[in-house]
């Protein structure tokens, strides 16, 4: 198997399972009843997502010692390949809802590439997760509607959540190296243009605008990361890395 | 019709199986009374979350993270279903959340309790929502009807958060000489209180007489609990732990298990609010609803913009 698919399932995976994680901080103790069961349907769809790829790397790896839960809880911050996007904390609602609607439309477009791929079982994946992506994406778009056009409040609160952000959101587009066109099947970095237009139609509604000349952070795709997802992790694999090959 | 008729037709619906529904009328007692156990119910799902959700970003495994945020998730929806139950008897759900966030409402007091380990998670599953579903399941035939109704949706649910509890300890029950300690001692700690949730004794429980007649409670707070006794008692030998009490042992002449005696001042203790958790439930309920007070006025504030800019349309 090549290690180029593996990465890049890896990588699939990472993001949307630390996203997930992210979200999931939110479950019992969201700002109304509803919404709180809203975000966590996305913190399971997303969740389920992770389990897909990890389980076919899993499969591709040939190793039997690798599972969905060695991918997960037994890889170190620099093996993690995560979106930084994902991993940030978020200080409020405002940017719960903006992230997913970044991450979301980030993931249809990629989707509906990989729904093309010749690797049937990355298809499937993406055909399945593009109809709860769909969701995600009119869930978060509304609230960054409701939010940019609400109240003087939520305004600030939001295009604050967008300054601390959008330096985050360049990485998306920048081929990892297990992501040449050659290796995907498509140019990744063209589907910036179909982003930006998305975000652009959502922010025109919500009152905001895109930033313009902001410095890019990245590196997450190469296992390069912020300060947070250390303690992220440290949270997470704790009961697997001290109770070493036990199972739950 | 003067009030002894009305009362009198009241009772007869009631002793021929006949649901009261919200435009019937009720004694206000019975209004009163469904209206406090409804909330009350409510609330419970509720601050109920916070003990499990505890655990959800520490899961082991990818599948019992998943099974935990759904199990989460599905008390949040109990939560919905039970407050808009209550809000037939006349009180806004903001009204209750406002009673449940100054003290002034009641939950159930197993929440005041921590979860200290992984294998809480099982327990919790097992035991309380064992406990709980003894209580459902009578509830699904109470008298009044959106709650009767309700009670039928959750108890699907519950019983397989019950489940899914006792496969989780079942799974620590197997492994590592900690995790099999850590099973048993998750035990030991719910077991009592598991007990304490089916209330008072039934020679000291102040509602019961009244709720029995008006077929909101169908049995006694002791039958209850002897029936989860026997239950437990039963179960627990499949995962080869034992229970915290010298006192159970199986009596061949009642056909039940005796056990011992609760430690009723804990109990009460931790009703008055002395539990080893009360503060921090109620805290983090506080938390999150002043935390999202910005976001529920923006969604107003959003929501009613837009209905006046489809008017300006319109006209």
């Amino acid at each position: 198997m090549s290690i180029s698919k593996l990465d890049f399932l890896k990588f699939q995976a990472d993001s949307s399972h630390i996203l997930s994680q992210r979200n999931a901080e939110l479950c019992a103790h969201g700002p109304i009843l509803e919404q709180d069961i809203a975000i966590t349907n996305i913190t399971l769809d997303l969740l389920g997502q992770a389990r897909n790829f990890y389980q076919y790397a899993a499969t591709l790896s040939g190793d039997p010692v690798v599972t969905e839960d060695s991918l997960a809880y037994l890889r170190n911050e620099r093996e993690y390949k995560n979106l930084l996007l994902v991993e940030l904390p978020a200080a409020d609602w405002s940017y719960t809802v903006l992230r997913q609607l970044f991450y979301s439309v980030y993931q249809y477009l990629v989707f509906e590439q990989l729904e093309k791929s010749t690797d049937l079982q990355i298809a499937a994946i993406a055909t399945k997760s593009l109809k709860e992506t769909t969701y995600h994406i009119k869930w978060s778009s509304e609230w960054v509607i409701r939010l940019g056009d609400g109240t003087e409040e939520s305004h600030s609160r939001i295009k604050k959540a967008l300054v601390d952000y959008w330096p985050y959101t360049g990485e998306l587009f920048i081929p990892a190296p297990y992501e040449t066109e050659t290796l995907l099947g498509f140019d990744l970095s063209a589907l910036k243009y179909g982003w930006l237009k998305q975000i652009s139609a959502v922010f025109e509604e919500a009152k905001l605008s895109i930033p313009e000349n902001i410095f890019m952070q990245t590196g997450g795709k190469t296992g390069v990361h912020t300060e947070h997802l250390g303690f992220l992790l440290a949270e997470m694999q704790h009961l697997q890395r001290s109770h070493p090959g036990a199972i739950w | 019709m003067t009030l002894h008729d009305l009362e009198k037709s009241f009772q007869a619906k009631i002793d021929a199986e006949i649901k009261i529904e919200p435009k019937d009328w009720m004694p206000d007692a019975y209004r009163k009374t469904n209206l406090r156990q409804i909330s009350q119910h409510a609330h419970s799902e509720i601050v109920g979350m916070l003990p499990e959700g505890n655990w959800i970003t520490r899961a082991p495994s990818l599948k019992r993270k998943a099974i935990l945020i759904a199990k989460v998730q599905d008390e949040a929806g109990h939560g919905l279903y039970l407050y808009a139950a209550a809000e037939t008897l006349g009180t806004s759900r903001e009204q209750m959340i406002d009673d449940l966030h100054s003290g002034k409402a009641k939950y159930s007091s197993i929440f005041n309790y921590p979860t200290l380990t992984w294998a809480d998670m099982g327990a919790v599953g097992w035991l309380v929502d064992g406990a709980a579903i003894l209580n459902q399941v009578m509830l699904c035939r109470t008298s009044y009807g959106p709650y009767a109704r309700a009670m039928v949706r959750i108890c699907k649910e519950e019983s397989f958060h019950q489940r899914q509890g006792f496969d989780a300890l079942l799974v620590l029950s197997k492994g590592t000489p900690e995790q099999k300690a850590m099973c048993q001692d998750a035990i030991n700690r719910w077991w009592w209180p598991s007990l304490m949730m089916f209330g008072p004794k039934d020679s000291e429980s102040t509602n019961s007489d009244q709720s029995m007649k008006w077929k909101i409670k169908r049995k006694t707070n002791d039958e209850l609990r002897q029936h989860f006794v026997d239950m437990i008692a039963e179960q627990i030998k499949l995962l080869g732990m034992t229970l915290p009490d010298p006192d159970l042992k199986w009596n061949a002449e009642k056909m039940h298990y005796d056990f011992g005696e609760i430690n009723w001042e804990e109990f009460w203790n931790v009703v008055k609010g002395n539990g080893p958790c009360n503060k921090q439930r109620l805290e983090a309920r506080n938390k999150a609803h002043q935390e999202g007070e910005w976001v529920r006025e923006a969604a107003l504030a959003y929501a009613a913009k837009k209905a006046e800019r489809l008017q300006k349309r319109v006209a």
